[in-house]
């Protein structure tokens, strides 16, 4: 029975908090990709986010006000990378990379502008960040063996936007696959000369997809730095956003899946931060570094299709040209 | 049908987008309520002023010259290779082993091994993503940044738990042994008489990253290889009509990339730290992509954009010294410059290409009518 504490409660418990981020960013990359424009600058937009979701948050002391600037930040950072590969039909790719840079770079430098702290914000107390929630009957059940502590422990008691997460994976499951607009969407990334010809906004609908790809990444930012910790610290996002892109090539692009890929890397985060536990179940130290590779390892062997291949939007990377 | 004239192309662009990226680097030291031409000032003088800050800027402008090849070749067969940093990495452990596993008569043998093993490493870890790029079908970009990632970890497990010397704390290998001590700049440059600085960390691997510039521009515009990956880069279809095996070219030249980005390690480990650390590449990967974009991946352009971008570094180490502008901003500004060159070109270049054709149609259309006379 020792393997099974490899799965006890403290584990599974920071698996849904180190999952939320990867999630929200995963979601926000699917958005981007299904319509065709590849997003490598989750990472930055998270970071951006982060830091003004703090810097607001430690201000005004509304973590709401917090939230809203996250967002904003990120949504900018879409705007650069909309106007770059959709209007002006720049390299993806590329632009991706700049927007990480400039995520990074920048943060740093405003922050140290506005608090002189070393690159970081102030400590969040109280308003500044997100309360844990207590969900309904949590005092009834915990009675109950087996579901009760789960109910009160794992699902009960994280903050709003882990829920806001969790919901937004059958929104976006609803949103792509049961509305007129995911179907363009997904549409104008397979094949957007279609789209074009029966007389949709190609460039309105990729930009679409790119604003909603900056909400998702604001809320992550914003959770990262207002939920998970107390406020904003120098490349805080830490590869999470390159941990996403492979979750939601591990997922195939698709959103439930999304949930499964990412809580798997969550849980690789998890167990890596107690290594006590792994050489208490399986009786041999596994390294540290193995665990930390492990997302990226798992999403090169998905890629090389040697386990189930991992097909790509067709038309995604290429800006869209009228005439050729 | 070319829309504008050569030096339009290879002077005039970059030109405007470096201006462009320069006046919003400016708004941004503005921003934060410092003085950009201050800012300039001292950035001139820390990095140009003396031939301590030349030395410095001429030291990472080598590291640049390696990564910004490694990325520019790559680019000429139309691959986007991200992995310069994961590249450099294992390049540096190629070097550390090399430097600590023979004992070396002299530097100069022991520095054509280290550049055999870090060009080995670095292509080995190209290869992969290319040989899967090549013959899996999987995208280079993601199996690259993915490969960054799985180098530092294994740098991690490497160092912490195999080359770090007994009794050691910091995970790092020993110092290199004295005799593969490769000469600086002050010691090249003493031999003609020059004096130089003895303090700054420039030494031979400049040389080389000098000679990989000419190499390079040899392989890609003067050997059957090189048009092979130009035609390849161009175009697909036409590079297989013409009998050049895709996947061939995609893992020559990945290799040749990696290789590349490998050897920047002769520079950072072999010739400055003289011992392996942990992130010793430092983000140089990545300034490879500003580099090469900034250079339009021609081997002279990645020769000045690597000093432009030293000078950055170094310029900007000086004003984290002296103002309280933080080091970041060189961050910011390598962030501009990739937008600019690279994901704005559309941006800087179609105004310019139609000024270029409205000139260009006018003189004709006043030949036109003198003929009709």
């Amino acid at each position: 029975m020792e393997l099974l504490s490899l799965f006890d409660l403290a584990v599974l418990d920071s698996t849904i908090r180190l999952a939320t981020p990867l999630l929200l960013a995963c979601l926000a990359g699917l958005f981007s990709e299904r319509a065709g424009i590849f997003d490598i600058g989750l990472e930055g937009k998270m970071l951006a986010a982060a830091f003004f979701s703090a810097a607001v948050a430690a201000v005004t002391q509304s973590v709401w006000l917090g939230l809203a600037a996250g967002i904003a930040a990120a949504m900018a950072l879409s705007a650069v990378h909309g106007l770059a590969s959709i209007t002006f039909k720049g390299n993806q790719l590329i632009s991706g990379v700049a927007i990480n840079f400039l995520a990074a770079g920048m943060t740093v430098l405003i922050a140290q502008d506005w608090f002189q702290q070393g690159g970081r914000t102030p400590s969040l107390i109280g308003g500044g960040r997100f309360p844990p929630i207590t969900l309904p009957f949590v005092d009834a059940v915990r009675g109950i063996p087996f579901i009760g502590p789960i109910y009160a422990e794992l699902i009960s008691g994280h903050s709003i936007l882990v829920y806001v997460a969790v919901l937004a994976v059958p929104g976006t499951w609803w949103i792509l696959f049961r509305t007129r607009f995911g179907l363009r969407l997904r549409a104008v990334g397979e094949n957007p000369a279609a789209v074009d010809t029966a007389g949709v906004s190609v460039v309105g609908l990729r930009f679409a997809a790119v604003a909603i790809c900056g909400v998702l990444c604001g809320i992550a930012g914003a959770y990262l730095a207002t939920a998970l910790q107390a406020g904003f610290v120098k490349d805080m996002t830490a590869g999470r956003g390159f941990i996403a892109l492979a979750a939601l090539i591990f997922a195939k692009w698709r959103p439930w899946q999304a949930l499964w890929a990412t809580l798997l890397f969550g849980y690789l985060q998890a167990i890596a931060l107690r290594p006590d536990i792994i050489e208490r179940a399986l009786g041999f130290t596994v390294q540290v570094q193995l665990l930390d590779a492990m997302p990226y390892i798992l999403t090169v062997v998905i890629l090389a299709g040697f386990v189930g291949k991992a097909i790509p939007p067709r038309a995604g990377g290429e800006p869209y040209v009228k005439e050729r | 049908m070319q829309k504008m004239p050569q030096w339009a192309e290879v002077v005039l662009v970059p030109l405007i987008s470096l201006f462009l990226a320069a006046i919003l680097s400016a708004l941004v030291i503005l921003g934060i309520g410092e003085d950009p031409i201050e800012a300039v000032n001292l950035m001139i003088t820390g990095a140009l002023g003396s031939t301590y800050g030349w030395g410095y800027t001429l030291y990472y402008a080598t590291n640049f010259m390696f990564t910004g090849l490694a990325v520019a070749v790559a680019y000429h067969a139309g691959l986007f290779n991200i992995g310069g940093e994961g590249q450099a990495t294992l390049g540096g452990l190629g070097v550390a082993l090399v430097c600590l596993m023979l004992p070396w008569p002299h530097w100069s043998l022991a520095l054509i091994a280290a550049i055999l093993g870090s060009a080995l490493f670095g292509a080995f870890w190209a290869m992969i993503p290319g040989y899967l790029q090549a013959r899996r079908g999987s995208h280079i970009v993601i199996t690259t940044i993915m490969f960054n990632f799985i180098a530092a970890a294994l740098m991690n497990y490497v160092l912490v738990n195999m080359l770090r010397p007994a009794g050691s704390m910091d995970p790092a290998t020993e110092r290199f042994p004295e005799a593969v001590h490769l000469p600086s700049l002050h010691d090249v440059l003493a031999v003609f008489g020059i004096n130089f600085s003895k303090a700054a960390p420039a030494n031979v691997s400049l040389l080389i990253a000098m000679i990989a510039c000419l190499l390079v521009w040899i392989l890609i515009w003067r050997t059957r290889l090189g048009y092979e990956i130009r035609s390849f880069g161009k175009s697909e279809s036409a590079a297989r009509y013409a009998g050049i095996a895709p996947a061939r070219i995609t893992i020559i030249t990945m290799l040749l990339s990696g290789a590349l980005a490998g050897c920047m390690a002769i520079n950072n480990v072999m010739g400055e730290a003289e011992r392996l650390v942990l992130n010793a590449v430092e983000g140089a990967g990545f300034i490879g992509i500003a580099v090469a974009l900034m250079g339009r991946s021609h081997p002279f352009g990645v020769f000045l954009a690597a000093i432009l971008f030293g000078f950055l570094y170094q310029g900007g180490a000086e004003l984290a010294l002296w103002t309280s502008i933080p080091r970041e901003l060189i961050v910011v500004i390598q962030a501009l410059v990739i937008l600019f060159t690279g994901a704005l070109d559309n941006m800087v270049r179609a105004p310019l290409e139609k000024v270029f054709l409205a000139m260009r149609r006018a003189p004709k259309s006043e030949r036109k009518t003198q003929a009709a006379e």
